[in-house]
């Protein structure tokens, strides 16, 4: 197994560092400048003194250079100084500056993404629980009723949870719930603070819409492959030894098929969940959650590219990551794949 | 599965079949399986006529869909009425009309947008096939976009490159442009996959080592031998990309990063609805439900493809 994860480490950093790659040149390519934004009354050799002093004048490998370095060793080192309350600096020169935002009268990068973590990861979370809990028992009996009334209708509601967009699920939501019944807020209430037992059924109930939204969508594809891995599963001898034996179906069913079943759709949850997060971001819109997404937006629209380019690169690793997880998960469950 | 599976009927057993007989073709017998497909072929009808709906519909329903009726401006009287059969968005613009002019945009979009990620994927994977030497760095570079973050990238470029594209082309070309090739560019990688995998099992066929014994030329091979034979996944993966590229370039819309506001687009008329859903919820709704209904159907049919190109899933 040791080996195995060596092995997986040895494909991911590359990866990783080839992604970082693209994406900083993507971001370098692209027209824009930091001193645009500026006053025109300051003088053109003070613009080109400001755009020297950010690096800007440096060719871009050394650029990139920089970046990791600042991304890797800097910014971990002034998280854990702030934490720690240590100073790890040793001289001036080396790791001074943090990575600060154009925008937000330079705050650092990531302190803005720590301050809108926690809301996207709540959303995200809840939903994909959600969705599982759903959508595997949902899997389980299609699976052992194929084509039954049950089967027919849970086919037909994921591929429509499938091909439905996730803003217009959030409206038509917003209409049924918020407009025309008036049990959920339509806007989620970012300055809401947990401190007593309604501020809590408060955050609960402003969390529904936006993890219905997200769920129902994700269900729909947990839900799906559920059943087919569930089927390339039932007909093996392996089930009919155990069917032999005189065990109930419910105990043949989860105790030996499902589990072997869920190999493949742990790996699909494993994946899937960057892509959450990036559906995070059409979800964060539609109600206004100020989370993860919200700010990539934003941050676009105000041609803010230090922040753009950590939270790309951050929804990088968290896919990096992901299918690093989602290989190890595989190898433990199945034995098999470690030794191809 | 070779393209002409018409029955080679020898001389002797001629008398024994009725004379009218049809011959069977592969794709007569693809239709068979695809009319047995119900739900397949409610979704390609739908399709066709949602298509004829945004195509021929704005010729007979004449209404400019940027003509703002001062009389209607008000939301409360933008309730469907003879002259707008829908009614009227918050300045009077016609709901109907905007909607058809929209689909126009939407669908040209996913279907040039799924013409540019099926030629690029098609033709990664069938080099990365048919080529041993291009098939590990050619699969390298695939996992490597595979494990790029699709929609925050997708929005980013889509931004960035934004202006230089308008300036080059025009305002509406540029962008269509852009998205395009954006959406394509971030969405070949599942068809190079499945086509390389297809064409590894089709290169070891009797028919390309006969080929290959003829002295056929490789890229004659390629072309004429492997290319009609991994066509079915191509086929499929074009079918569903199309659904895909509607709903990316809709959620690009709707995140104010696609089309000019102007440009009525169905991804953008829900976001321009989202605001006013308490007084005239269908300005969001009916874009919304044109999206849902194309996509779904375009699925219906991409699933009915598949179980009907391939003989082994039929019951």
């Amino acid at each position: 197994m040791g080996q195995y994860i060596i092995r997986r480490l040895l494909t991911a950093i590359p990866t990783l560092l080839l992604i970082s790659f693209v994406i900083f040149a993507v971001l370098d390519l692209a027209p824009g400048d930091p001193t645009g934004a500026l006053p025109e009354t300051i003088k053109p050799e003070v613009r080109q003194a400001i755009r020297e002093a950010m690096g800007l004048d440096k060719p871009m490998p050394v650029k990139y250079a920089l970046w990791i370095r600042q991304f890797f060793v800097c910014e971990p080192l002034a998280l854990l100084e702030e934490n720690m309350d240590t100073n790890f600096t040793f001289d001036d020169s080396f790791c001074k500056l943090r990575l600060t935002s154009w925008g937000s009268r330079g705050t650092p990068v990531f302190d803005l993404i720590s301050q809108r973590f926690p809301q996207t990861m709540w959303v995200v979370g809840s939903a994909y629980l959600l969705a599982i809990l759903i959508a595997i028992p949902i899997g389980v009996i299609s699976a052992t009723r194929q084509y039954s009334m049950f089967d027919q209708i849970g086919t037909f509601f994921s591929i429509v949870g499938y091909s439905l967009p996730t803003f217009f699920t959030g409206i038509l939501l917003i209409i049924l719930f918020s407009v025309k019944l008036g049990w959920f807020p339509s806007i989620y209430d970012t300055n809401l603070e947990i401190r007593s037992w309604s501020t809590f059924v408060k955050q609960i109930k402003q969390m529904v819409l936006p993890v219905m939204v997200l769920g129902l969508f994700q269900a729909a594809a947990v839900a799906r492959y559920t059943r087919s891995s569930m089927l390339d599963n039932l007909p093996l001898d392996y089930v009919r030894t155990v069917r032999a034996k005189g065990f109930r179906e419910a105990y043949i069913v989860v105790r030996h098929v499902l589990r072997n079943s869920l190999i493949p759709v742990v790996t699909l949850i494993a994946l899937g969940i960057p892509a959450i997060f990036g559906g995070a971001i059409i979800t964060e819109q539609i109600f206004k959650v100020n989370g993860l997404g919200q700010l990539l937006i934003l941050s676009m629209q105000v041609n803010d590219i230090p922040v753009v380019q950590t939270l790309i690169f951050i929804f990088a690793v968290l896919v990096v990551g992901f299918n690093f997880i989602a290989d190890i998960i595989y190898g433990f469950l199945d034995p098999r794949i470690r030794f191809e | 599965m070779a393209v002409q599976t018409s029955t080679a009927v020898e001389p002797g057993a001629l008398s024994l079949a009725p004379a009218e007989r049809k011959q069977r073709t592969l794709w007569g017998d693809v239709w068979q399986r695809f009319r047995r497909h119900k739900l397949a072929m409610v979704g390609t009808f739908t399709f066709i006529l949602l298509i004829a709906l945004v195509v021929i519909g704005p010729m007979f329903y004449t209404t400019d869909p940027d003509f703002a009726d001062t009389t209607y401006a008000i939301l409360e009287e933008g309730k469907p009425s003879p002259e707008h059969l829908l009614g009227t968005d918050d300045i009077g613009r016609d709901t109907l009309a905007r909607n058809l002019y929209g689909g126009r945009i939407s669908l040209a979009v996913g279907i040039v947008a799924m013409l540019v990620a099926i030629t690029i994927g098609t033709l990664v994977g069938l080099l990365s096939g048919f080529f041993p030497s291009l098939d590990s760095p050619l699969m390298r570079f695939t996992d490597m976009m595979l494990a790029l973050p699709q929609i925050p990238l997708l929005l980013v470029v889509s931004m960035l490159f934004r202006d230089t594209m308008r300036k080059a082309l025009g305002v509406e070309a540029g962008t269509f442009a852009l998205i395009v090739i954006v959406i394509g560019i971030l969405a070949w990688m599942p068809t190079a996959r499945v086509v390389r995998g297809a064409v590894l099992s089709v290169k070891e066929k009797e028919f390309v080592e006969a080929a290959i014994s003829t002295g056929t030329r490789r890229r004659k091979i390629l072309a004429r031998h492997i290319f009609p034979n991994v066509l079915s996944p191509i086929i499929v993966s074009a079918t569903l990309g199309v659904a895909a590229a509607i709903l990316t370039e809709s959620a690009l819309s709707f995140l104010g990063l696609g089309f000019p506001p102007d440009v009525p687009t169905w991804g953008r008329l829900v976001v321009d609805g989202q605001a006013y859903l308490d007084l005239n919820p269908i300005l969001s709704v009916i874009p919304g439900v044109l999206i849902s209904l194309t996509v779904l159907s375009i699925n219906f049919m991409g699933d009915g493809l598949r179980d009907a190109l391939d003989p082994r899933t039929r019951k």
